[in-house]
């Protein structure tokens, strides 16, 4: 491997050396240069919006930290341009098995049907995906990154944000349309400004210990509650690359966390796991209580939070880097079309709610899996121990068993910058839901459909050849209401049919006819899709005027 | 389909006595780990999570008791988007 991450020293360059002009306003500041601080980084400077970010370390994750990396988010860091660099990096997966004792009680595959370009999850090591997001951070033009340089004070008004950053080399001011806050549970940025976070902290502690070890074990979550190895405790074991393997030992809120850290201790429990024979080596290790907790609101006035600054949950969902990186996702192109002119500031309070209504479904699941992981009352160990007692025998019981339900794409249900439907639909493809991928076919060549969609609006017209294809010719809203401003909006034609492939260049054929199932799809029928791949619009028939409508709407334009 | 609570158990007395001889010579452990095992059948068997959601609101009530609206917290939450 040619580049160790993790003793990896980011750059230090003093204030001097950032070449700032005195009075220096920035567009946009980004704090923070974790999974999130990255993705929303490298999104908005692909936009074509200059971007500082800026970091109080100059290094990479400690520890392997997050690992497990869902499909949505692969897609994500597609539409950025370093999905294969993650994914191939990472080990795949989609199969969970849950044991009780020593018996497997249920199995879940998390992408039981085939057709899309990413898996279930990858695992990955945390400085592993920093460490690609920052070699792709350092290709984009409009991305100025700075490491060891910390903000330690920030004041903003209507019309803008200053921050102090301190550096080695001192401390310097800085000016900035919009500062936005990724840096991580402890926050200073939130607490700097005195905002509440709210939520419970669950009364337990949990050792995570990333061991070296060549096993072949098949590649898959193996969650055990009661154990033989284990007694009383839960267990997870996940593997990563380099031959590191994962495992979590639910300890109980009375360990000792200072104790329970010892290199002898952990390789007790792990022989006792894993034989007294098992040749490993202990590289990480770590012992954690969670809490879920988010802020009462996710945008205050200039100053916008995403990530675990934002919102905390068990990671028993894999919820945590994943709902962060989809709050990057969906706050990039918003950021971009305000700070271009082309929307107004309230685009913004659309991410608050979008992405505080998707906290607090991650929260509301992380919740449920932390009462049955531990049980808050004498009345709630009753039941998950009744659960767990049935499901050894009836499998009606297995499906009660939480040992995590993983992250998926959160469809923003009921968003203001979606437009309802007025005709009939059936599938997943609701407004609000993140456009499935489907196989499809480009110039002859096996593509995928998210490549073609996504860093714009996109209006996505199925078509079998036979109707005349009514050319896209935007009405000038700005005629009818001299204020409106209309996005761009490209129209992606998709053929039914091989046969009867229109000629225009960049037309989708769906060869196999997966894309139309997944959208309820016939010919005629049309979607507008948002620059972060979010459905906010469809129709049975191409209507221009209602297309330049909807895409009104889903800027605040309307 | 609503919450039947008119009367619908053929032989009550039986009944009874089954459900006490389930728990004679338990412990106070043992018969509430058998309580919950019992709902926990009961409930697959209805499967209607709307009957269950009145059943679980009559139990709540019916035992005299004001009801606090946290126990339906996270449902409510998740119902949205199941």
């Amino acid at each position: 491997m040619a580049v160790d991450y993790q003793q990896l020293v980011l750059p230090y360059r003093s204030p001097a050396q950032c070449g700032d002009t005195r009075g220096t306003r920035k567009p946009v500041i980004v704090v923070g240069a974790g999974p999130v601080g990255l993705t929303l980084a490298i999104d908005l400077a692909r936009y074509g919006t200059p971007v500082l970010l800026l970091d109080d370390d100059d290094k990479l994750s400690t520890g392997s930290r997050a690992i497990c990396f869902a499909k949505r988010t692969l897609e994500i860091w597609d539409r950025l341009g370093c999905g294969d660099a993650i994914t191939e990096r990472g080990v795949s997966w989609k199969v969970g098995k849950v044991h009780v004792g020593d018996r497997l009680v249920y199995a879940f595959d998390l992408l039981p049907e085939e057709g899309h370009r990413r898996p279930a999850f990858v695992n990955l090591q945390q400085y592993y995906v920093e460490g690609l997001l920052y070699d792709h951070a350092r290709l984009q033009p409009n991305l100025d990154m700075r490491f060891r340089h910390k903000v330690v004070g920030v004041e903003h008004s209507a019309s803008g944000v200053r921050v102090d950053v301190e550096t080695p080399d001192g401390r310097y001011e800085l000016g900035a349309d919009y500062v936005v806050a990724c840096d991580g549970s402890r926050s200073p940025m939130r607490e700097m400004l005195g905002l509440p976070t709210r939520g419970q902290t669950f009364r337990d502690r949990f050792l995570i210990a990333d061991i070296r070890m060549d096993a072949d074990l098949p590649i898959e979550r193996r969650f055990w509650f009661d154990p033989p190895f284990h007694p009383h405790g839960s267990a997870l074991m996940h593997r990563q690359p380099d031959s590191v393997w994962r495992i979590d030992f639910q300890l109980g809120f009375h360990a000792d966390p200072t104790a329970e850290r010892q290199p002898e201790r952990v390789n007790e429990r792990l022989r006792r796991m894993l034989g007294e024979d098992a040749k490993f080596e202990l590289v990480w290790c770590s012992v954690y209580t969670f809490s879920c907790m988010r802020m009462d609101r996710f945008r205050e006035g200039r100053v916008i939070f995403a990530g675990d600054a934002a919102h905390g949950v068990s990671p028993f969902g894999a919820r945590g880097a994943n709902s962060g990186v989809q709050d990057a996702d969906n706050l990039a192109w918003k950021l971009h079309y305000v700070v271009h002119g082309d929307a107004p500031e309230r685009l913004l309070d659309s991410y608050a709610s979008e992405r505080e209504q998707a906290a607090d479904e991650n929260i509301a699941h992380s919740s449920r899996s932390a009462d049955f992981l531990t049980p808050k009352s004498e009345m709630s160990r009753i039941f998950r121990d009744a659960v767990l007692s049935l499901a050894r025998t009836h499998p009606f019981a297995r499906r009660l068993v939480n040992s995590g339900r993983l992250s998926t794409a959160t469809t923003l249900v009921n968003s203001p910058l979606s437009t309802p439907d007025a005709d009939p639909f059936a599938g997943a493809m609701v407004p609000g839901a993140a456009a499935a991928d489907a196989p499809v076919t480009v110039d002859g060549k096996p593509d995928w459909l998210l490549r073609h969609v996504g860093g714009r609006f996109v209006a996505l017209q199925f078509s079998d050849g036979a109707e005349a294809i009514e050319r896209p010719t935007m009405p000038s809203v700005a005629s009818r209401e001299a204020e409106v401003r209309l996005p761009r909006i490209d129209r992606l034609l998709v053929a039914t049919s091989s046969s009867k492939a229109p000629h225009e260049p960049n037309a989708i054929i769906d060869s196999d006819g997966l894309l139309a199932a997944r959208y309820d799809a016939r010919p005629g029928t049309t979607y507008l899709l948002r620059p972060d791949q979010h459905v906010c619009a469809r129709w049975r028939r191409y209507d221009a005027s209602a297309l330049a409508a909807a895409a009104a709407r889903a800027t605040c334009n309307g | 389909m609503p919450l039947n609570i008119e009367p619908n158990i053929a032989s009550p007395d039986d009944f009874y006595e089954a459900l006490l001889d389930a728990h004679r010579d338990l412990t106070h452990d043992e018969s509430d780990a058998l309580n919950a095992r019992l709902i926990l059948l009961l409930a697959n068997h209805v499967g209607d999570i709307e009957v269950l959601r009145e059943a679980v609101a009559e139990a709540r009530t019916s035992g005299g008791k004001p009801v606090a609206d946290s126990a339906q917290r996270h449902s409510t939450l998740l119902k949205r988007h199941p």
